[in-house]
């Protein structure tokens, strides 16, 4: 049976779905900040930390630069995984209610 | 080393015809496929997401960090590579929060988003304003770097550069719309990561493919200091801030969100993001290699000599490495970078002053595709027009402030009013409005008074702002401004319209 907007969006279902979109969301934004934020202090407080070194000549600066890299394209692999297959087939289940 | 680097070199010039000839070519082609609206301002969206996300990176990798980032890490060392960071941990933001319910909302600008169930022109009028001083800005600071780049590499005129970018970018946008921008941005991002690619690959051969050597060289010619962090960041809050401006002003950029609405689907959206992630991250972890192995090779007084802010330091690499022919190639990849950049800024300047300003404030959403059409052509000479025009006239001023301000208004006028008009139910019309003009004004009036503009361009003793970048607090003021103005005066028929939006923003139901 055709559902109207009013009554999909506050039907249990969706609300169930905007729930989990937005945490999904939050909590890789949260991370996102650590991540990125954490580093940036890092380098403002830890300069003799950052300074080790790690090999004979690369020190943990240049291995955090890169891993703030590497991880913000993880956090958004991780997004683009879940949407495919959690959040895609939960709207398509949502849309059928519609027609 | 002796470099001819600055003198007509008939390597470029041959790459930077080539380069020319193919685009202007693509113009052609897609001039035929842009008659509507949809084809002028969105590629009919038939653009994938795979070529969406080689575009995006092609929109936002600028020649200021191609080259100037590779500037500074040769001269600067690990500093430079804390920059490098900032500029692509935005990306990721921009999925989480705003990328698939932007592409569901729009037509073709954010202001579609914003104004979708408030009031047409109050937000269309303030969305251009917050747009087009983006815009401006950024156009700005690109047009002089432009000039100075290419006067720098070809010898060329100052004036003479900034009109044949200008001209240029126009043919591309104005007759070939934005077909023709996308496929010049993908060139140019694949130009632009196969040349660097290259040149990281040859730069490294000469340390047995092991960057550990390379830091080893830098740390035996220079000092290990080149190697640990620096002055950049000395005070916490002030590296916060511009971070924040960074990476939240991303999802303020008109021309960057423009770029959404080329893509079918909310999912095409999804794809574009992770491709251009991946493309922008891979970039942002080899240009640093580039800039030590130009320290290294070249070595920082020649870079100092050529330019003392160090831009030169990746063309000059290229031309240690393989000579003058690999030299001009690179520096015709740094000319294709300005002009792809520049095409996606007119571009967007040209969505908001006609498809907000014109057609849903003047002719309150009322107007022929012809007429339409006529007004965004005109409106892109307009603004091609002043940005070369402003180029000229800030000719040898200090513009390097110009990108931080972009970022700035961006991420304390746009993006407050688009975030909370997707996720809150009871933003108003006034809430919004003044979010974008307290946002946008704030972040002007801070970085004028700030050390940046008024110790440093103004020459006054001390700064009235003490941070150098006032994300930070222009974007909470920007926030805060729209909470209290959108609680103290409801506005029921806006939320009464939200369940209606939430269908389209996350089902994608009704989506254009």
């Amino acid at each position: 049976m055709a559902k109207t907007a009013k009554e999909i969006v506050q039907s249990e279902r969706f609300r169930a779905l905007m729930r989990k979109r937005w945490s999904v969301s939050a909590i890789l934004t949260i991370l996102l900040f650590i991540i990125y934020y954490g580093y940036i202090l890092v380098v403002g407080y830890g300069k003799e930390f950052l300074g080790q070194k790690v090999g004979v000549y690369t020190n943990y600066g240049i291995i955090l630069g890169v891993l703030v890299i590497v991880l913000s394209w993880v956090l958004t692999l991780v997004y683009v995984i879940w949407a495919n297959n959690v959040y895609d087939k939960e709207v398509d289940e949502i849309k059928k209610d519609i027609q | 080393m002796e470099t001819t680097l600055g003198q007509v070199n008939a390597s470029s010039v041959f790459f930077f015809i080539v380069f020319i000839c193919i685009t202007l070519g693509i113009t052609y082609w897609a001039a035929k496929r842009t008659k509507t609206t949809k084809q002028y301002y969105a590629a009919g969206r038939s653009i994938t997401g795979f070529q969406n996300g080689l575009a995006l990176a092609g929109d936002y990798m600028s020649a200021a960090s191609f080259l100037g980032i590779a500037g500074m890490v040769s001269l600067r060392g690990y500093d430079g590579m804390i920059y490098a960071t900032g500029w692509l941990v935005g990306w990721p933001a921009l999925m989480f929060l705003i990328a698939e319910p932007l592409r569901n909302l729009g037509k073709y600008t954010f202001a579609d988003v914003v104004a979708y169930r408030l009031k047409q022109k109050p937000i269309r009028i303030a969305a251009a304003i917050g747009g087009i001083l983006v815009l401006l800005t950024y156009a700005l600071a690109q047009m002089v770097g432009a000039g100075n780049l290419i006067k720098l590499m070809f010898g060329l005129p100052y004036e003479l550069a900034e009109v044949i970018v200008g001209v240029v970018m126009l043919m591309y946008v104005l007759f070939g719309g934005m077909v023709a921008t996308t496929w010049v941005q993908i060139i140019k991002a694949c130009l632009l990561l196969g040349g660097v690619t290259v040149l990281m690959l040859i730069g490294l051969s000469n340390f047995h493919f092991n960057p550990g050597e390379l830091y080893g060289a830098i740390q035996t010619k220079y000092s290990v200091s080149m190697l640990n962090p620096g002055g950049l960041v000395t005070s916490p809050l002030d590296a916060v801030s511009l971070g924040l401006a960074l990476m939240l002003g991303l999802l303020g950029l008109p021309h960057i969100l423009m770029r959404f609405y080329t893509v079918p689907d909310a999912k095409a959206a999804r794809k574009s993001v992770m491709w251009a992630t991946t493309l922008i991250g891979y970039f942002y972890c080899i240009i640093p290699i580039v800039g030590f192995t130009a320290a290294a090779l070249v070595g920082q007084d020649i870079i100092k000599k050529i330019d003392a802010g160090g831009n030169m330091a990746a063309p000059l690499l290229a031309e240690f490495v393989g000579g003058e022919a690999f030299m001009g190639f690179i520096a015709a990849v740094a000319f294709a970078t300005i002009l792809a950049v520049v095409a996606g800024l007119t571009l967007a300047a040209a969505s908001a002053l006609a498809h907000d300003l014109f057609l849903n404030v003047f002719k309150s959403g009322k107007a022929t595709e012809t007429e339409q059409v006529k007004v965004a052509k005109t409106s892109t000479v307009i603004f091609g027009v002043t940005a070369i025009l402003l180029g000229i006239l800030f000719k040898g001023q200090n513009v390097a402030y110009m990108v931080g301000l972009t970022f700035a208004i961006a991420c304390s006028g746009n993006f407050p009013a688009i975030l909370l008009s997707i996720t809150w139910k009871k933003i108003t019309t006034q809430g919004a409005v003044w979010a974008i003009i307290i946002g946008s004004v704030s972040a002007t009036v801070f970085i004028i008074l700030s050390p940046t503009v008024w110790v440093e361009v103004l020459k006054n003793k001390e700064a009235i702002f003490p941070l150098r970048n006032p994300a930070i607090i222009s974007m909470t003021l920007a926030f805060l401004v729209a909470i209290v103005f959108s609680v103290l005066a409801p506005d029921k028929e806006a939320e009464a319209k939200f369940e209606d939006e939430q269908l389209r923003t996350f089902l994608g139901v009704g989506a254009e």
